[in-house]
């Protein structure tokens, strides 16, 4: 537990802000330029294929932390840690935008290639309820004041919500859907060429120093607030 | 040659709007998240300067307080 000292997460925080900060604008420019530039057009798509650099990161990258903020509030309840409950709250903002991102770059790579702006298909429908549970997860920070009672509305927010993660990631599979199948995959063989695949990685990258970044800023915020309310009581 | 890059065989419209979406959005949480740190190391630096030199030294001992103010964000304090 000493790992998730607060203490050390806010001091390491402040000090790595503007390198991340300096690494993030470094690797977003490269990857830019792959994938405005360098990476090929698609033989069917032409250049719409670009962008997939933005929408499928930011998918990606949404579901992962609707993931990591379900699993952070399953361990609060295991081991009675509230700060888990903080980082989770710090690492939300960040997946709601990434998941805002995935639905609108979406839509607008559906019309010129489906020639429909929205379709209520599997993978579209069931992104949206996840934007849906960041929503509710977010407004309940906002609108509980009671500690104990918020901490266990967004946990069952969360978990709840983690059950339609999986039916994102599969949707394609299970139901048959305007989206096409995974390309890029962990344990079968991706079908994707390397050209694409690595403007995809380094805009990936880029997408997560920026979730770090923006998660460090809301914790050092929301350590801070803390530290006010303590202040108050002297 | 800049017109074919911004053309992109007809998709130029599509493809630097989602880029642009993609970037004003991070540009728009990153000022909020900034601004919203901001305002509450104003409202730490103004509460520790109001509080008597007894609770100062009782705030300085608090733990978290010592690595904010280590961190050289509120030098005058």
């Amino acid at each position: 537990m000493k790992f998730f000292n607060q203490n050390k997460i806010l001091n390491l925080s402040f000090r790595s802000q503007k390198i991340i900060l300096i690494f993030f604008l470094l690797i977003l420019s490269i990857g830019l330029f792959e994938a405005l530039v360098l990476s090929p057009e698609d033989y069917l798509q032409g250049d719409a294929v670009r962008i997939m650099y933005v929408h499928v990161p930011a998918a990606w990258m949404s579901l992962g932390i609707f993931s990591f903020i379900a699993f952070l509030s399953v361990l609060v309840f295991i081991f009675k840690n509230k700060n888990f409950i903080l980082i989770a709250k710090s690492i939300a903002p960040s997946g709601f935008i990434f998941n805002i991102i995935a639905l609108v770059t979406g839509s607008i790579w559906g019309r010129p290639t489906w020639g429909t702006w929205w379709a209520w298909d599997a993978r579209i429908t069931s992104m949206l309820i996840l934007a849906l549970f960041y929503l509710m997860y977010l407004m309940a920070w906002r609108i509980f004041e009671n500690k104990n009672y918020v901490l266990k509305v967004t946990s069952f927010i969360a978990i709840f919500g983690s059950i339609n993660v999986p039916i994102v990631k599969f949707s394609v599979d299970w139901w048959s859907t305007l989206h096409q199948p995974s390309s890029v995959n962990l344990i079968s063989k991706t079908t994707i060429h390397s050209s694409m695949l690595i403007p995809l990685s380094i805009m990936t990258a880029a997408f997560v120093l920026f979730s770090l970044l923006i998660f460090l800023m809301k914790y050092n915020t929301e350590l801070i607030k803390i530290k006010n309310k303590g202040l108050d009581r002297l | 040659m800049i017109y074919n890059f911004l053309n992109m065989d007809g998709y130029g419209l599509y493809v630097f709007s989602s880029f642009i979406f993609t970037l004003v959005s991070f540009a728009g949480l990153y000022l909020i998240i900034k601004s919203q740190l901001i305002k509450e190391q104003k409202k730490f630096k103004a509460k520790f300067g109001s509080l008597t030199v007894d609770k100062v030294s009782a705030a300085r001992a608090q733990k978290t307080n010592k690595e904010i103010l280590a961190a050289g964000i509120f030098s005058k304090i």
